[in-house]
């Protein structure tokens, strides 16, 4: 295996964005950032993924009309998946592994706000049985929430804690767009937004963008002192039918995590969990341990830009190894219904 | 439409579009069986009944081939409120979206429960379907579940369930075994997506000037390329593009065809010319409509301009130019325009 390490790191968020579905207006800012991260240009890039989604943008295409905040010419080395970036960094790290590429960019983008997302989401699921009943991704987080409040397996003050201290924590974040100072009563005195859920315990519609620079520890760029090192990336999914799943675990970021090697020494994690309920599922199934910091950027709870949300948790982790706050940092992306899909991914700083 | 100028255009947008599938064995057995007011389960390899059937196996994952009818009726394994019904969701007022466990069912199924208030709903309570009048062969020809032994309420268009149920009173006892369908079904999902479709920046300049009719271009600092219609960024350098200045509404025609196809949607009668038009001053031609010269008579180089539409029909398109026609002027040299095509 190759070392690869996550080397820069940029993004935007926000409650609505007011400009173009293809988020170019967003995208070229970000990848500025990224150049002054690295000293780098487009020319020491040698591969280029994405990840958004069509039915998110309104329009066909999209992915490719967002190229253009690259500067495609000469002709580049360039992918997409119709699935949240942090899958499209596994796809770059994959290309890293073959040696086709030594350095990658790696970029999410979202406008959730364009349409009713909670509905449009329903496009993900089982277009024979599910689709066609137009199940949104609140009420479907909301059966999950209350089978383990009716079987035990967590309760509403425990929900109410993750509330609380992600918006607690996201008081330092400048892109999270629901934070403040909140205590647990705070929580449980707002009314039910889909009985069993509140509002607060549902991410936030949120637009935004985000990139990420990879590259082999032997191509890393001259400005990085303590680049973080994926030590461990693995995603496993779960059956696609609703039913058929023990919607109290998530079997699939149990196993992603086994395969990225654990979180054993974890200092930091950064779960991408929409409903609060949900990081409590992550939390045993991941196996992290009580003192581990959960969510220091304030998580999905605080902001949840479709298609960089999963890759945001990689970046927050990674910046807090670069800063010296963690040795090691574990990232968390998820994808589809309720924990349907997971991504682990380990980083350390390098010795 | 009329924003105050620094902010970007909006505009109301809607995609709609059926998706049309056909089906495996499996589920055309299944929506056959809704159809008929039949639910049916699919046995899997550790004996469960799974409604709706899988197509696989979870555990083997070979293919689901025995099925069994299950009763209409089952518990609510779990459940959430929906206060605000979304549009094409099973029902228009407050519902539950539930996993419904059915007798003779060992997984539940996902559906809404028709149960009035989140007061009248509980996990454990016992719920039946209630058919769609029209059933096609689609998930939504079981129209809901609704609370058993609540006294019926009327509801237009949906027929009453208990009226005329399959001998399917004691599931699990003894099962009618199911006939295979023989012909695959095919079952349409209409899509409607509704957006508020907001411009980038340079889209919003560009289509108010569009409706002054004036075109406005825009320059790559890196490169000096000049883009019109104007892009948030060079996609040959990925830098942000200066501030627009206005072209003159004349150029050439680089390269073009003649349609004589008709086809569904069309506005103009064929024989007439699409054709690749540059702005002089401009670096990207774009597609445009040339007219008042015989479509046989239209050339590579030919100088043209632009035909305005009255200013009282315009909006912020491009179709606010009716189309380019001949100035009359001599055709451009081929090596003025060779390397724009």
């Amino acid at each position: 295996m190759r070392d690869v390490a996550v080397v820069g790191f940029a993004q935007r968020q926000m409650r609505v964005f007011d400009g173009s579905p293809n988020c170019v207006e967003l995208l070229v800012p970000i990848l500025g950032e990224l150049w002054e991260q690295t000293g780098w240009t487009k020319q020491d890039i040698g591969f280029w993924c994405s990840g958004s989604s069509d039915y998110l943008a309104g329009r066909s295409f999209s992915f490719v009309t967002a190229i253009d905040a690259l500067g495609a010419v000469p002709p580049i080395s360039e992918s997409h998946v119709e699935m949240d970036g942090a899958w499209a960094l596994y796809e770059a790290w994959l290309k890293i592994q073959t040696g086709e590429a030594d350095t990658a960019v790696v970029y999410g983008f979202g406008k959730s706000s364009a349409s009713t997302l909670r509905r449009t989401l329903a496009l993900q699921l089982d277009p024979y049985t599910l689709t066609p009943l137009w199940p949104d991704t609140v009420s479907l987080a909301g059966l999950q929430a209350r089978l383990g409040l009716e079987q035990g397996a967590w309760d509403e003050k425990a929900m109410a804690e993750v509330v609380a201290r992600s918006r607690t924590s996201a008081t330092s974040n400048e892109y999270a767009v629901r934070k403040g100072e909140t205590s647990i009563d705070d929580v449980l005195a707002r009314p039910l937004f889909a009985d069993p859920l509140r509002t607060w315990d549902c991410a936030p519609v949120t637009d935004g963008a985000a990139a990420i620079v990879i590259a082999a520890t032997d191509h890393l760029p001259a400005s990085s002192e303590r680049p973080a090192v994926i030590t461990g990336i693995a995603h496993s999914v779960d059956s696609p039918s609703l039913g058929l799943r023990d919607l109290v675990r998530s079997p699939s970021a149990a196993a992603a995590a086994a395969a990225a090697g654990g979180a054993h020494g974890v200092d930091v994690a950064e779960l991408h969990a929409p409903f609060s309920h949900q990081e409590l599922i992550l939390r045993s199934e991941l196996g992290l341990d009580e003192d581990v910091s959960i969510n220091p950027s304030g998580g999905a709870l605080a902001s949840n830009p479709m298609f960089s949300a999963g890759l945001i948790r990689i970046g927050e982790a990674a910046r807090r190894i670069w800063s010296g706050e963690a040795d090691k940092a574990l990232a968390h992306a998820t994808s589809g219904v309720a924990l349907q899909q997971n991504l682990v991914c380990v980083m350390e700083a390098q010795a | 439409m009329t924003p105050p100028p620094q902010a970007v255009l909006h505009q109301p947008l809607t995609l709609e579009f059926d998706y049309t599938r056909s089906l495996g064995p499996v589920l055309s057995q299944y929506l056959a069986g809704l159809a008929a007011k039949q639910v049916i389960g699919g046995v899997l390899s550790d004996g469960r009944v799974a409604v709706p059937p899988p197509e696989y196996d979870p555990l083997t994952h070979a293919a689901v081939t025995e099925m069994k009818p299950v009763s209409d009726e089952g518990v609510v394994v779990t459940w959430s409120w929906v206060a605000q019904p979304l549009p094409d969701q099973p029902l228009e007022r407050p519902f539950a979206f539930a996993l419904v466990l059915l007798d003779g069912a060992d997984v539940p199924l996902l559906h809404a429960v028709d149960a009035g208030t989140p007061e009248a709903i509980h996990t454990g309570m016992r719920v039946r379907a209630r058919w769609a009048a029209e059933r096609v062969g689609s998930v939504r020809d079981l129209a809901c579940f609704e609370p058993v032994g609540r006294p019926q309420v009327e509801h237009p268009g949906v027929e009453h369930p208990g009226v005329e149920h399959p001998d399917l009173e004691h599931p699990g006892v003894e099962h009618p075994g199911v006939e295979p369908v023989e012909t695959p079904l095919i079952t349409v999902t209409p899509v409607r997506l509704a957006y508020d479709y907001a411009a980038s920046p340079e889209e919003s300049v560009f289509g108010r000037a569009l409706k002054e009719g004036r075109i406005l271009a825009q320059t790559c600092p890196v490169c000096q390329k000049v883009y019109v219609p104007p892009r948030g960024a060079c996609p040959v350098d990925g830098v942000p593009t200066s501030e627009p200045f206005e072209l003159p509404d004349t150029g050439i025609v680089t390269t073009f065809c003649v349609v004589n196809v008709p086809f569904l949607g069309q506005r103009i009668t064929p024989p007439y010319v699409s054709a690749y038009v540059l702005l002089d001053g401009a670096d990207i031609a774009f597609l445009h409509l040339i007219l008042g010269v015989e479509a046989s008579q239209v050339r590579m180089g030919m100088r043209v301009r632009a035909v305005w539409k009255p200013e009282a029909e315009r909006t912020f398109s491009m179709e606010n130019i009716s189309h380019f026609e001949p100035t009359g002027e001599p055709d451009a040299d081929y090596e003025s325009y060779r390397r724009h095509l």
